[in-house]
């Protein structure tokens, strides 16, 4: 069995004038270890689609429909009380800005122990050893020591450190982490990553990974779902999308990457930008930017196919493999 | 030959970090003592900058890359060295005499969300640099040079009425480099310019700063921490590291063979798509917070080369034989 299966996810948006969709027909699965990463521009509703993998969408958005299933448990219909055992203990979160996500006016050490003391019966001082042996855990120097300290004490990679370190006290299965290198340097970047993709690896967690960046999800993720407008618009492995994008939105952001062009050229951009969610075109919403737009695309949305590659939602990639099936039979 | 455009030597910049008279006490052994401490953000920086090129600086955040883009804009007063536009010195001008360099060098900063007036239309924030720097302008001149500039950066002059929040990210930022244009100025400097905004919009903006680079022949000073973006833009390129420089190198030099052990780091450091790249040399420890003025390199405290010399002497900047300069005790005495 998947350990988390998403199906036929819809999040909206009640607003005073109208409803916007923020997550339309979303669906994959996630197995037990496995590494997975989210990628699109902002606005493409990755972190929408994180958050509400916890239930964790406030007012005004909501789950329309579509389940979220952790093994056979039904994410959407828990009550609170169930979602509290399943937040943190079974799937904890990562988020953007490590000086956000602490409290600044508790010490490190206290918010590691009020981490474990509310979910797990134990004494302070249990707590404390259990605190300090993650911190060690996440190579942080003289543990002790930073478990007296403050959030700005710190500075930002060690602050990354120090949530890891606390994602990781209640041993969860799934880690989702939201951009969770975008605010570091490259160096610091560089030593998370690393220490996320060792910790997963070691103990078995599977882990959602949401980012804009693909050179970081080259790195770390074994399974790329590409996300535009609230649509995943490609999944399929990493390593797949990224060496052979099908697309045109998986090619145009691969190609805006300055690597891809020779120094001293213009860059390939997308034309325009991500729409709004009140101004989403009928149709594939991706058509006003896409260089391969037909009359099809701007009126019926495209179905998610397999390519072969890896699945697309995509008229021209749907064309062309009825054209290699036709000239199959033809053949025959 | 290149003409040097900027020229800065020996810059230092220190800043105070008690500002209060009272905090600036200290009770030790019995007795009040006054102490002052001071972040040394810049120690030393010698660096020029030719007309028409790209010089691209590069290093962790606290390195002080920030604040030599300040210092040179004038946006703050260095504690020691000279600044030179062309011949002339600017670090010590009062805010009349530095009215001319203001419209020859202009400033494209980091957020666009936030270096936009929200209370004022693009127009109106368009506006009035050009009436300022040229008041012989008549109302309807202003008004062409605005749409120019607007066309000129890919906005509809259309939508000149509108306010900042009404734009996307990479629309503000093409807005903050047209307002930098207006007065015309011959440099730029862009304080990370590209970290707010997604991929393909960094692309946008990048493409538009280097065709106005073609059309006008501007000279950037381009800050940033993102090397991919280096890699493709800069025409050289200077590593930084608490306050000083320790290489600077034509782009291609310094990405096939970077010779300081920090930029060793840095480049293995960058996450490319390839999958077969090495993995990232480890540095150990993060950037220290410069309270003292550091003596002898400033990378010894995380180099795996560093020895005696470089605890105790600063390396110079010397010229490598591929045109780069480095500043290390190991190279020179060819230890690495």
């Amino acid at each position: 069995m998947n350990l988390l299966s998403v199906s036929n996810l819809h999040v909206n948006f009640h607003m005073k004038e109208q409803e916007l969709a923020a997550l339309i027909d979303v669906s994959f699965t996630l197995n037990r270890g496995e590494r997975i990463a989210i990628v699109g521009e902002s606005g493409a509703g990755k972190s929408i689609l994180g958050f509400s993998i916890v239930n964790l969408i406030g007012k005004p958005g909501y789950i329309k429909s579509g389940s979220i299933k952790l093994e056979s448990k039904e994410i959407t219909k828990m009550n609170l009380r169930q979602l509290q055992e399943v937040r943190g203990k079974r799937i904890a979160m990562i988020f953007q800005d490590p000086m956000m996500t602490l409290n600044p006016v508790l010490t490190i050490g206290d918010q590691l122990v009020e981490t474990i003391r509310s979910h797990t019966k134990i004494s302070y001082k249990d707590a404390r050893n259990i605190a300090i042996e993650k911190l060690h855990h996440v190579q942080i120097a003289s543990p002790e020591k930073r478990f007296n300290q403050y959030p700005h004490e710190l500075s930002g990679g060690m602050r990354q450190r120090v949530i890891i370190a606390s994602v990781l006290l209640l041993n969860p299965d799934i880690i989702i982490a939201d951009e969770p290198t975008t605010a570091l340097d490259v160096t610091i970047q560089a030593e998370i990553l690393q220490l996320l993709l060792t910790i997963c690896r070691d103990n078995g967690v599977a882990l959602v990974l949401i980012s804009h960046d693909l050179g970081v999800v080259s790195k770390v993720a074994e399974r790329t779902l590409v996300m535009y407008a609230g649509h995943v618009v490609e999944e399929g492995p990493t390593l797949e999308i990224i060496n052979d994008p099908q697309h045109p939105y998986t090619q145009g952001l691969l190609n805006a990457l300055p690597q891809m062009t020779l120094p001293g050229q213009r860059l390939n951009q997308i034309q325009g930008s991500m729409p709004s969610l009140a101004e989403r075109p009928t149709g594939c919403a991706f058509h006003p930017r896409c260089p391969y737009a037909t009359q099809k695309c701007r009126q019926e949305q495209p179905k998610f196919i397999y390519s072969g590659v890896s699945s697309v939602a995509c008229f021209l990639v749907e064309d062309m493999l009825n054209e290699f099936a036709n000239n199959d039979k033809e053949i025959s | 030959m290149p003409i040097p455009l900027i020229q800065i030597s020996g810059l230092e910049k220190a800043f105070s970090s008690n500002e209060s008279w009272l905090s600036q006490w200290r009770f030790r052994h019995g007795k009040f003592k006054k102490h002052k401490d001071s972040i040394h953000a810049l120690n030393g920086v010698n660096l020029t900058i030719h007309q028409g090129e790209t010089l691209c600086v590069v290093g962790e955040t606290g390195c002080g890359k920030s604040t030599l883009a300040r210092v040179i804009m004038g946006l703050t007063t260095p504690s020691a060295g000279e600044i030179h536009y062309l011949d002339q010195r600017i670090d010590q001008l009062n805010n009349r005499q530095r009215m001319f360099f203001r419209r020859r060098m202009q400033m494209v900063f980091q957020n666009p969300y936030a270096s936009l007036n929200p209370r004022m239309t693009v127009y109106q924030t368009l506006s009035e640099p050009i009436s300022f720097h040229n008041p012989q302008l008549s109302q309807s001149q202003v008004d062409e040079k605005i749409d120019a500039l607007l066309e000129s950066v890919g906005i509809s002059a259309l939508s000149s009425d509108r306010y900042p929040h009404e734009f996307s990210g990479g629309q503000r930022q093409r807005i903050s480099l047209a307002r930098a244009l207006s007065v015309e100025p011959d440099f730029i400097v862009a304080d990370e310019p590209l970290s707010a905004l997604d991929v393909s919009v960094q692309a946008q903006v990048l493409n538009l700063m280097m065709d106005k680079q073609e059309e006008r022949n501007l000279s950037y000073l381009f800050i940033t921490h993102d090397l991919a973006v280096v890699e493709h833009f800069a025409t050289r390129v200077a590593v930084m590291y608490l306050g000083r420089i320790c290489e600077l190198a034509p782009t291609e030099t310094l990405f096939q063979s970077p010779k300081h052990p920090y930029t060793q780091a840095l480049l293995s450091a960058i996450p490319r798509l390839d999958s077969n790249t090495a993995q990232p040399i480890r540095l150990i420890g993060e950037v220290p917070t410069p309270t003292e003025k550091p003596i002898g390199c400033v990378f010894q405290a995380r180099c795996p080369y560093a020895n005696q010399r470089c605890y105790e002497t600063s390396p110079p900047m010397t010229l490598q034989s591929d045109g780069s300069s480095v500043a290390c005790h190991a190279i020179e005495e060819g230890r690495l």
